[in-house]
């Protein structure tokens, strides 16, 4: 029973990471249909934000959390801003640009600071574990869970409550009848990806004192990132928080009665399987093409 | 413009006169002639600068050209300046093996020091094969293998665990779990470990193979908190062990009561990880940053003096500077004319030298090196401290977990 349960919150806790890295892919990807490349990129650079901040001005992670979001969020809309802003209706070619981006971004961070693993200090009071319901586990990963759940309740409240979020769905249902409307699309879409790059450079801030740090971190985040994205529906954002939920899950599940390598081969095929058969994802809005 | 016969062929002729005297070592066949011409002796460096091993083998190529450049500031091998040719084969298997073929045929280089991985070794073996070149490879493997033209001067199985294995199941207990990444190395260490085990009365409760380069160990560790092994064996490489350790840090285990024992944790990884992750836990190699001799205080003071003083030396980059010294000890001894890779195995073969971990030699069977293991634990301040050391060098057996296979003189012998 106790394994149970701990092996419950493990896979919520990883459930929580998928969601963070994920949330801002979908959103830019849900809104402006751009295949962002360069999201694990962004995730690497919240992750050597936290290092540089805490290594040179001696700022501690959950204090530089908002400087973080607004450094990745800045970069993600200068981008859009003067590359993916020109290649809107060639979605073929935003791949290649970010896919270039990313790669830019990896070596220009190996250039300046090197390629060693780096370092990020757990917040000093979250490190250690706390006993709950009866298990054992990391205070770190439970401010992490708590955290990715606000994200995704305040995302949820600037889409669908909020007028900028109403404008957003607008345009992502029909960016021309918007535009007559009187929407700015341009500035529209250079909001949501400067908020998704930002989302993305959190996720990484918040990894980083649970992994490591490195250039080439970003890759194998974006690739989860995909998967949730398809198998949850493009466009919804229950779909992406319900298909971490299950990966997260089948991933911790299968890893512990199995082991790592089956548990990620298992969850790939399954992935196939559901997108043979719901080629929309699990939860797809229906929205007018 | 048309093309006339007559200029045409004036033409031609001009241009191969020019490539005549131009390019006139394209004209040289003889390679035995640019061995050791001009009071130069070229060798090869081949560790990747960029790439996913490159945080590591970047280390290797510093102590590798700081130990060149030491020798050629004594004055070099009799009189004669080893010249390094620096490539970067990118931590690429197929671009080690195409810039292997470039040192020793193009560079004509004696020989090559280069490699981390397993993978790059064994791409790049087929080169000096077929040419009969040298290959000096620093890194502790998983053994089994058994090449005339490769010189071993890091650990086999054996060498670090013969003392490891008994003093930790005495230490802690006989319930180990062995978790290591899913490719060859891992596995044979935890062969050999199991056959250990299985001498000293010991249980292995769990083994386990993650993805290279997995960094979600959460499943992983509610393993060990409901197995509650004495020992977790640990063969996890990479950044994956800083991974490991930050997590199993996290989840409040306690390394008192189910430490971490590791053939692949070294000074490197204890500093990505920070020293709190690692303190506490264990590591077997012959060589650790600390270790007090006089031969090992001078090596690290001349690297922190040549590359930085917040560098750290470790168990892979301690053989890339002695292998380079063996490598001119065996040098020394041959007239000019007879330095080639062929030689230079032969002169190299019993050469010793006081290495900085201690007296090392290179076996004259199998062209590995007897070596001294130590363990140590690691400590807060992202150093080790030496609990034990062997008391006698050990001798390297790659066929050791195969009792009937040997590697001789004359190559791989079936029983």
């Amino acid at each position: 029973m106790e394994t149970l349960t701990a092996q419950i919150v493990t896979g919520l806790s990883i459930s929580s990471i998928l969601l963070l890295v994920a949330l801002g892919l979908a959103i830019i990807y849900g809104t402006t249909g751009v295949i962002n490349m360069a999201h694990g990129e962004f995730v690497m650079l919240g992750a050597y934000s936290a290092w540089f901040l805490q290594t040179f001005f001696g700022i501690g992670l959950i204090e530089s959390l908002v400087v973080i979001f607004a450094m990745v969020a800045a970069l993600g809309w200068v981008i859009e801003r003067v590359v993916i802003r020109y290649l809107y209706r060639r979605p073929l070619d935003t791949i290649l640009a970010t896919w270039g981006i990313g790669v830019m971004a990896q070596q220009a961070i190996r250039l300046s600071v090197g390629g060693e693993l780096r370092y990020v200090e757990m917040p000093p009071v979250m490190d250690g574990s706390i006993v709950l319901l009866g298990i054992e586990m990391s205070a770190f990963r439970l401010f992490v869970l708590v955290l990715a759940i606000a994200l995704f309740a305040f995302t949820w409240y600037l889409m669908y409550r909020t007028t900028i979020g109403m404008k957003l769905r607008a345009i992502t249902q029909n960016r021309e009848i918007a535009s007559c409307f009187g929407i700015n699309s341009g500035r529209i879409y250079s909001f949501t990806f400067a908020y998704g790059a930002g989302l993305a450079g959190l996720a990484g801030a918040l990894v980083s004192p649970l992994k490591s740090v490195s250039p080439e971190m970003g890759t194998t985040y974006v690739v989860d990132a995909f998967m949730i994205v398809v198998l949850g529906g493009v466009e919804s954002l229950i779909g992406t928080m319900a298909s971490s939920a299950i990966l997260g899950q089948l991933y911790g599940f299968v890893a512990f009665f199995s082991n790592d390598t089956f548990a990620k081969a298992l969850v790939l095929l399954a992935i196939v399987v559901v997108i043979r058969f719901r080629p929309q994802g699990l939860f797809a809005a229906k929205v007018r093409a | 413009m048309t093309v006339k016969r007559r200029t045409f062929l004036k033409g031609t002729v001009a241009a191969g006169a020019f490539a005549a005297t131009g390019f006139p070592h394209i004209w040289i066949k003889d390679s035995s002639l640019a061995r050791a011409a001009e009071g130069e002796i070229k060798v090869g460096v081949l560790f990747s600068l960029t790439g996913t091993t490159a945080i590591v083998e970047e280390s290797l190529n510093k102590a590798t050209v700081m130990a060149i450049e030491e020798i050629n500031d004594q004055g070099g091998i009799n009189g004669m300046k080893i010249v390094p040719v620096i490539e970067d084969p990118a931590s690429d298997p197929a671009t080690f093996a195409e810039k292997a073929r470039k040192l020793v045929l193009g560079d004509k280089c004696v020989s090559v020091f280069g490699s981390y991985t397993s993978a790059s070794r064994k791409a790049v073996l087929p080169v000096f094969e077929k040419r009969n070149n040298l290959y000096f490879y620093p890194t502790l493997y998983e053994g089994r293998e058994c090449s005339k033209n490769v010189i071993y001067t890091g650990a086999v199985p054996n060498q670090q665990q013969d003392e490891f294995v008994p003093w930790l199941v005495e230490k802690f207990g006989k319930r180990w779990s062995l978790i290591g990444s899913n490719y060859i190395y891992p596995k044979e260490e935890n062969n050999y470990c199991k056959k250990l085990l299985a001498g000293l009365g010991a249980e292995v409760v769990n083994e386990e193979y993650v993805p290279l380069g997995h960094s979600e160990f959460s499943s992983v560790i509610n393993k060990f908190q409901s197995d509650k092994p004495d020992v977790i064996f640990s063969t996890v490489v990479g950044d994956s062990v800083v991974a490991l350790h930050r997590q199993y840090r996290a989840d409040g285990l306690d390394p008192e009561k189910m430490p971490m024992a590791s053939l692949t944790t070294s000074e490197n990884e204890v500093a990505a990880m920070g020293g709190d992750a690692a303190a506490g836990h264990f590591t077997s190699a012959p060589y650790f940053m600390v270790w007090d001799s006089p031969e090992n205080v001078k090596f690290v003071d001349a690297y922190r003096k040549r590359w930085g003083a917040d560098k750290v030396t470790h168990f892979v980059s301690e053989p890339c500077y002695f292998q380079v010294h063996l490598f001119k000890q065996a040098v020394e001894k041959l007239a000019p004319s007879d330095i080639t890779p062929p030689n230079i195995r032969e002169a190299i073969k019993g050469e010793e030298m006081i290495a900085p971990q201690g007296k090392v030699r290179i076996e004259k069977k199998n062209l590995h090196t007897w070596l001294w293991p130590k363990i140590g634990v690691a400590k807060s301040d992202g150093q080790f401290e030496i609990l034990k050391q062997s008391a006698d060098w050990l001798e390297p057996v790659p066929y050791k977990a195969y009792e009937n296979q040997d590697c001789t003189e004359e190559g791989l012998k079936e029983s």
